[in-house]
């Protein structure tokens, strides 16, 4: 069985470490909004001082416009728990992020977002920066099956944790999941202040 | 995990214990017993509860502070411009709304979410504490579970008080032996994150244990399990003891004398069973550890103080040489040269990491009677208004002051720039807080992380410094 949860124009970002704060700098986080991050995403790298697209940066390069698959490389997206990362990413057009690993936050982030974030080894994410040397890729990605699908039936597989695919595919409520479980909460509540009373 | 079924880590019985039920195979429902809030990463969870028709289920578990974006050189909400004083109010008003107490910038007691938690006993043994904020892995200080979330979590656990988690991996960071002079936990959590690398952590829950843990204050502890989550650490933790109590006792929302008893009793079976079993193990000697610098980009890119700046070349890796290659051209750095010859522009004593009073304190004495060197733009910004009125009872005020140093209101100021004290491009920052990243300060910001004495020293000098190397006339080499 097949569902194909992304497709499209894959943009390489070859770094290791993207930090929160290269992702979206902090003077955008003073909005109260969800929206409005996507000119924000990698700020200080995608414009110069004057704030003209730099055009040395991946992201501004003609044959990336339109990219909806970001592949870079270890601990993407590591340090601060601004969401305001993965909303920024997202609302730029990207929904899947391959890498070969990611912060904890942030991929917790992204996911309860809906984005599906794919972590291989080393030697895959480098045979992925390889195809993308050969020319600007486009890549099918079937969660269902598991695999990133590049056309010519060539394709190479990934693992996700069980939970995470069923809720991506399920697109659940995150909230309204747990809520199911609002009984357990309140016998919860009272055996806890019973046994520790000092905490409310 | 463990080899006997029986025998489990501290992480693992304070997760074992906050179990509401199962959500999936491999993901459980958690109770949080204290969900603090602040302005930057709440008001569109606010806005997602209240377009959903859902409320806070727990306004008595939750607490509120004003500090990412307020300023400290003065308490009106529109002091770091007109965007801040929107997210601002949009606090004060949803904590209104749903009953949540707030300290304000009217409040006497008002700081970093993470100074204030424990100092206002809100922060307890374990406890599960979630903050949208990354450095709520302080709080592990104190043996309570304690995490960064994002803002649909935080949502999800004001609508709830529940969080769904999977179990992480168990990372059991051993330090024996003692602490050379000046040499602070700062200095140790550098250290380690330089061994273990800046995603060393990730998918772990790291605990900290060892002779030199257990002779260490809650402030040094607090350093210690602020920088766990710069290493990727999903929290850091310490095993309560003495020491723990000591500190809670007394503090506004700590238990009351009829429960006291009770609660340290329960405090003292949170430990590591002595046959549990971590998934990895790092042992360090503490006498080995001498004052940490940062030359580059991410907290791993870590040196002493007197050693040189490594050539790209050193590095085995393809990717670390590739990233220190571009921290050098960031920083402004070539290889082999001394930290100890770099002058510095600006010096940053505060942050979640190192503005309690005992890292005042250790700054003070390094500054006592000294001025800081020209052309070097110095400030203090203690971490809430308890620790500030602490500082000046004890002179320690008077001592910046006198030196040269700005002595701010509490806040996270220059820490992460997003308020109105910032980096200048190209300037070089010695700082006490816990990024190290471009731009963090400010774009074009150079920032070394060190501790409080490190930097104290920094000013004065005009020049980064080794603090233990002093010399008779309390001078440094």
């Amino acid at each position: 069985m097949s569902q194909i949860f992304a497709q499209g124009l894959v943009c390489p970002l070859d770094k290791n470490n993207v930090d929160t704060d290269q992702i979206i700098p902090k003077q955008f986080l003073t909005s109260v909004s969800r929206d409005g991050f996507a000119e924000a995403m990698f700020y200080d790298w995608r414009y110069l001082a004057d704030g003209a697209p730099n055009p040395e940066f991946v992201i501004n390069k003609p044959e990336y416009q339109g990219a909806s698959i970001l592949l870079t490389r270890d601990n993407f997206g590591c340090g601060s728990s601004r969401e305001h990362a993965p909303w920024a990413i997202q609302q730029y057009g990207f929904n899947v992020i391959i890498a070969h690993s990611f912060a904890d936050i942030f991929f917790n982030n992204s996911v309860n977002n809906g984005m599906l974030l794919i972590c291989l080894s080393k030697t895959n994410i480098e045979l992925l920066f390889n195809r993308c040397a050969q020319g600007p890729q486009q890549w099918q990605i079937d969660l269902q099956s598991q695999e990133i699908l590049f056309g010519n039936n060539a394709a190479m597989g990934f693992n996700i944790d069980g939970d995470i695919k069923q809720r991506l595919l399920s697109g659940l409520d995150f909230i309204g999941s747990s809520e199911q479980l609002n009984p357990q909460i309140a016998d919860y509540e009272q055996s806890r202040k019973a046994s520790q009373p000092w905490l409310g | 995990m463990g080899q006997s079924s029986s025998a489990k880590t501290l992480y693992q019985k304070i997760y074992a214990s906050h179990v509401v039920g199962k959500l999936n195979p491999s993901t459980d429902l958690l109770y949080v017993d204290r969900h603090l809030i602040h302005e930057v990463t709440s008001p569109q969870a606010f806005s997602g509860l209240k377009l959903a028709k859902r409320s806070v289920r727990r306004p008595d578990l939750t607490f509120a502070t004003m500090d990412h974006n307020v300023s400290t050189q003065r308490r009106s909400l529109d002091a770091a411009g007109e965007t801040s004083r929107k997210q601002l109010e949009a606090l004060a008003a949803n904590c209104a709304e749903n009953n949540i107490p707030l300290l304000d910038l009217t409040h006497p007691d008002q700081g970093i979410v993470h100074v204030i938690g424990p100092e206002q006993g809100l922060t307890q043994p374990g406890m599960i504490i979630v903050c949208g904020d990354s450095h709520t892995s302080t709080h592990g200080a104190f043996g309570a579970l304690a995490f960064g979330i994002g803002t649909s979590e935080v949502e999800h656990v004001l609508a709830t008080q529940t969080l769904p988690q999977q179990q992480a991996k168990t990372l059991k960071i051993e330090i024996n032996g003692e602490l050379s002079a000046h040499v602070t936990p700062k200095d140790v959590i550098l250290a380690v994150i330089g061994q273990l690398g800046t995603a060393g952590g990730n998918g772990f829950v790291a605990e900290f244990c060892g002779s030199a843990i257990r002779g260490m204050s809650m402030e040094g502890r607090m350093t210690l399990c602020n920088m766990s989550i710069e290493m990727g650490a999903k929290a850091g933790l310490i095993a309560p003891d003495e020491t723990t109590f000591a500190y809670i006792q007394g503090k506004a929302h700590a238990p009351k004398a009829d429960h006291w008893q009770a609660a340290v009793a329960y405090w003292q079976s949170l430990y590591s069973d002595a046959d549990a079993v971590f998934d990895k193990t790092v042992v360090l000697n503490a006498s080995s550890i001498t004052p940490q610098i940062t030359w580059g980009t991410n907290p791993e890119q870590v040196i002493a103080i007197d050693q040189s700046v490594p050539a790209p070349s050193s590095f085995a890796d393809a990717t670390k040489r590739d990233a220190a290659s571009r921290a050098l051209d960031y920083m402004g750095l070539v290889p082999g040269q001394k930290l100890t010859d770099c002058n510095v522009d600006v010096v940053f004593i505060g942050s979640c990491t190192n503005s309690r009073i005992e890292d005042l304190r250790a700054a003070a004495s390094v500054v006592k009677g000294k001025k800081v060197a020209a052309g070097v733009r110095a400030l203090v910004v203690p971490g809430s208004g308890v620790v500030k009125r602490q500082a000046e009872s004890e002179g320690l005020a008077a001592v910046f002051k006198d030196a040269g140093f700005e002595w701010r209101e509490p806040g996270c100021s220059m820490c992460l720039g997003m308020n109105d004290d910032r980096v200048e491009a190209g300037q070089r920052c010695a700082s006490t807080s816990n990024r190290n990243f471009e731009g963090r300060q400010g774009r074009g910001a150079r920032t070394h992380l060190v501790s409080p004495a490190m930097a104290a020293a920094a000013a004065i000098a005009g020049k980064f410094v080794n603090v233990a190397a002093v010399n008779d006339k309390g001078d440094w080499a």
